[in-house]
């Protein structure tokens, strides 16, 4: 178990210097750092100052190093754009994005997974069927466009709920929350909405997919072959074989929720990280950028510790090392 | 035992056709079969694969994986009968009167589920026992199918067993709640050959003990010739030939039986060669017109071609050929 | 004596052509197609957006490179916003389509090559190709095009940006999607590597990359074939979404997306055709190419029928 979950740790610390390593880089090497800070008008003098007091002239080991130390400690330097350091801005917007992703991953697992079930059990059913297509549907409507549809729908004509921006929040010891009034709660249904749409499908025909797998198998036959029950069966034995590769994916899911609410706030105006990255690709606002990118990385690293780790608890063949690993 | 007259057999099968509608039209996997397999007897069903025997086997239990479908005929178990009566009657005799082993024991478990957890369960779908007893009884069969240190093993994954004694998990499995017939499917064809024998005598010993009775389905005739009491032999989903299985391997009146037994390798002094069945089995699509052997036929004559032949009783064995009709024989010219 | 072998040479041609093409029209692929009416509804549906989008300079009577034409505000009216409209969102769709289409072409040619690669060569080139392509998978395709896409964006003068902003997209798109490609060659090389003809017409001494090419490269086709054709709407939305942000084509040259772009700017002062009639195209688009990939999943794959 330790072995296992160190050797994960290890890899996952390998991932983080590499992103660091990238991030870096574009911060170094993508324009001028110098030109960034010290204006058009400034002398050869200043810049070569400027260079020696910020360390440019150190090899690049110890550059990269500095950066790796800083960034740790969260100081990615200032932003280009908002001239505030980085850190101040993405900790402003970090609970916005969180809390529209967790709202998305909760309503995508909840009705995604036995939507999933549903239809791998009754795979030629008429409500299954119906399902699929939606759900097709469902995935070819990139996330923007239901957006614009759901603000057309619900805020333009019916105006029902609030189009843009997070409303009010309530203030829980510094931590902006929208899930605690109603009022706040209706600005988050639109963009939380919007966000699971896509995912909800694509975990719904995922695990419809691995249902039907884990059905045709020989260990299926056999319970079914014992008179166990059709309960026995799908949710007794099927559904617990379905939901290991699930997890995995789910996590992965996650990442990219993370990632699609940079649309889905780029539409609502939702004031969250997402948005603060794409104005800062727009402006090439470098610092911004590579502190997304190693925040990101970060939150990618521990989702997959995560599942690594119940994935551990779910599949006894993982808690035996190098004891057969027949399938 | 092996008085077939009087009693009444456990199982009946009777004019008994699988199909499989596709669209180049129906597949016939067994075409009109009739057999049947007395209280405590051993019934081994040998022939090449897709012979239809397994399709045979799982008609009878109910688990034809569709589009495959019974067709017609009937199949009686204990004097009623048990093809047409709905899902939840046959799954209550599923493991409860009729149990059946799969080919492969490392696919038959759940991977994630523990080997006891898998019994219990079993137990407790067809005898009304509390989990404690249930736990019990499942060391009980562990030891019963010569699993060392059951006590400790009943809680372990499958993964952790190896695969002979995952078999011997499986045959647990199928004898939990005690039934009147195993149907076994090429059982030990994914094991070693030196487990091979291991298991099959558990198999015959544990049936004997608990008077169960087995349909052993098989396409090797070694292990039939150990293990049964009558033995059946398919061809593209057709019963050649039938009878006590030392007269079949004796005294085969088919000349596609006589292949097969040419085909076991002996140990003899006077080491007669080997021999092959020239050709294959034909495909479902294309089965020939007439005797289905026809083509390969060694005594094949004209009326093979065109007419089936039904089992007739020849000698010892019953036998679906023209060879032991002397009317058709004597018609024929060659 | 020529004359006639090239006759008889051509002859043969024909009856080749004509066979495979028997062959094809009952094949089990092609009547499991004619049995499903969606798949014939989403294929000829695809086939008319193809037409429509290449042959939009000759079908609208507006010069489609005239930006003026392109002037959504214009389009105000209905008549207007219909042939306007219209003619850009051909041209939306033409743009949508190409970028599409190469930059799938870049992900099977990059993902198919490294799992040629990764599967034959084996041992550390292997794991270092294989373990790329986990930390890629982990982020998200948009996510990777947006860094790509900043990143060029900064390296590049200012000047040659939008000229060059197509290409970008493509290999943005084309790098977030090789993976899954690779991933299904390497399978099937290592699968197909150990097989006794390999070894013999190693042996022999062909080349790996004839071997790979002739007898791994034909195993694998019908895969490559369903991921691209799910990729190919994956990267027209990808694509769209792109632009909707953006960070895609320039204005001069609108696609689907920037043309909702537009679009969404008047959501509320009521002009909502300028959003939904380029968002129906895109989805009726992303969903035909679905569909087709679906059904083609399906009917490529025994373990289903």
């Amino acid at each position: 178990m330790l072995t296992y979950i160190v050797r994960r740790l290890l890899q996952s610390v390998l991932v983080l210097i590499a992103v660091g390593f990238i991030a870096f880089s574009l911060f170094s090497y993508v324009g001028d750092p110098i030109n960034n800070m010290v204006g058009v008008e400034a002398t050869d003098a200043e810049r070569e100052w400027a260079r020696k007091t910020l360390g440019l002239d150190d090899p690049f080991p110890v550059q990269f190093a500095r950066f790796a130390a800083k960034a740790v400690q969260g100081d990615f330097g200032q932003s280009y754009r908002l001239s505030i350091p980085v850190a101040t801005a993405i900790g402003e917007r970090l609970p916005a994005t969180l809390e529209l992703v967790f709202v998305a991953a909760v309503m995508a697992l909840l009705i995604g997974v036995p939507l999933g079930v549903y239809t791998g059990l009754h795979r030629d059913g008429a409500i299954s069927r119906i399902l699929l297509t939606i759900s097709l549907i469902g995935i070819s409507l990139p996330t923007f466009l239901i957006g614009i549809l759901l603000i057309m729908v619900f805020s333009v004509w019916l105006g029902w709920l609030p189009s843009f921006g997070r409303g009010a929040t309530v203030d829980l010891w510094g931590w902006e929350s929208n899930l605690v009034s109603w009022e706040g709660f209706k600005s988050i249904i639109l963009p939380a909405v919007t966000l699971c749409l896509f995912q909800l499908t694509l975990l719904m025909r995922l695990v419809r997919a691995e249902m039907l797998e884990v059905l045709r198998t020989d260990y299926i036959k056999f319970a079914r072959a014992r008179g166990l029950t059709n309960r026995a069966v799908n949710f007794g034995h099927a559904l617990k074989n379905t939901l290991v590769p699930v997890i995995t994916i789910t996590g992965l899911q996650i990442g990219s929720l993370i990632a699609f609410a940079i649309i889905t706030e780029t539409v609502f105006q939702w004031p969250g990280m997402g948005l603060l990255f794409l104005q800062a690709i727009q402006f090439v606002d470098i610092p911004v950028m590579a502190a997304y990118l190693c925040l990101v990385a970060f939150i990618f690293v521990v989702i997959n510790l995560i599942v690594d780790i119940l994935y551990y608890a779910i599949d006894p063949r993982l808690r035996l090392d190098g004891s057969g690993h027949a399938h | 035992m092996g008085d077939t007259t009087n009693a009444q057999p456990l199982l009946q099968v009777e004019n008994l056709r699988v199909e499989f509608p596709t669209r180049r039209g129906t597949l016939v996997a067994v075409d009109d079969i009739s057999f049947h397999i007395d209280e405590g007897e051993v019934l081994g069903v040998v022939g090449e694969s897709g012979a239809g025997k397994s399709l045979t086997g799982a008609a009878i239990i109910g688990l034809l994986e569709p589009p495959g479908r019974v067709a017609s005929g009937q199949i009686i178990f204990d004097g009623a009968r048990i093809d047409n009566i709905g899902y939840e009657k046959i799954r209550r005799l599923r493991g409860n009167q009729i149990a059946m082993i799969f080919q492969d024991p490392l696919t038959s478990l759940n991977p994630l589920i523990t080997v006891g957890r898998q019994l219990t369960e079993t137990i407790r779908t067809h005898v009304s026992v509390d989990e404690r007893a249930a736990r019990e009884r499942a060391i009980e069969l562990l030891n019963e199918v010569g699993i060392p240190a059951a006590e400790r093993r009943v809680d372990q994954y499958p993964h952790q067993f190896s695969g002979g004694m995952r078999q011997r998990v499986v045959i647990a499995l199928a004898l939990a709640a005690n039934p009147r017939l195993i149907i076994a499917d090429e059982p030990t064809t994914a094991l070693d050959v030196s487990i091979q024998a291991q298991i099959i005598t558990l198999l015959k010993r544990l049936c004997k003990e608990h008077g169960t009775a087995v349909m052993l389905v098989t396409h090797d005739m070694g292990v039939i010739a150990e293990t049964a009491d009558r033995v059946a032999v398919m061809y593209a989903g057709r019963i050649v030939e039938v009878g006590p299985v030392q007269d079949v391997i004796r005294h085969a009146q088919h000349p596609y039986t006589h292949g097969l037994m040419n085909s076991i390798p002996v140990v003899r002094h006077d080491v007669e060669q080997l021999k092959q069945i020239d050709g294959a089995m034909p495909r479902l699509t294309d089965i020939p017109s007439g005797c289905a052997f026809n083509p390969r036929c060694p005594k094949v004559f004209e009326y093979c071609r065109d007419a089936r032949p039904e089992l007739v009783d020849v000698g010892a064995t019953r036998a679906a050929c023209w060879l032991y009709d002397d009317t058709r024989r004597a018609g024929d010219t060659t | 004596m020529t004359t006639l072998t090239e006759e008889q040479t051509n002859r043969t041609w024909v009856w080749r052509l004509r066979d495979s093409l028997q062959r094809f029209f009952d094949s089990d692929i092609f009547y499991s197609f004619r049995r499903s009416p969606v798949t014939v509804v989403a294929f000829l549906t695809t086939v008319i957006f193809f037409v429509a989008a290449f042959g939009a300079p000759i079908l609208t009577p507006y010069n489609t490179n005239d930006v003026a034409t392109l002037d959504l505000m214009n389009a105000f009216f209905p008549p207007a916003w219909i042939e306007g409209g219209s003619s850009a969102r051909l041209l939306g769709t033409q743009v949508s389509l190409v970028v599409g289409f190469l930059s799938v072409l870049f992900s099977v040619v990059l993902g198919v090559g490294l799992g040629l690669i990764s599967g034959y060569v084996g041992g550390r080139t292997d794991h270092i190709i294989m373990r790329i392509a986990d930390v890629q998978l982990s982020f998200p395709a948009v996510l990777v095009a947006l860094l790509l896409f900043g990143f060029a964006k900064a390296i590049l003068p200012r000047g040659v940006q939008d000229a060059v902003a197509i290409y970008v997209l493509v290999v943005a798109i084309g790098l977030s999607n090789w993976v899954q490609f690779a991933r299904t060659v390497r399978g099937s090389t290592m699968v197909e590597k150990n097989k006794e003809y390999v070894q013999a017409a190693r042996v022999i001494g062909r080349s790996p990359i004839a071997i790979m090419v002739h007898h791994v490269l034909p195993n694998v086709m019908g895969p490559v074939l369903v991921i691209a054709t799910i990729s190919l709407a994956l990267a027209i939305i990808t694509e769209a979404t792109l632009s909707f942000l953006g960070v895609g084509v320039p204005p001069t040259q609108p696609s689907l997306g920037t043309l909702i772009r537009f679009g969404n700017n008047f959501l509320f002062s009521g002009e909502w055709w300028m959003t939904i009639f380029p968002g129906l195209a895109l989805v009726i688009l992303a969903l035909a190419v679905n569909l087709l990939g679906d059904w083609m999943r399906d009917a490529l794959n025994p373990k289903l029928r």
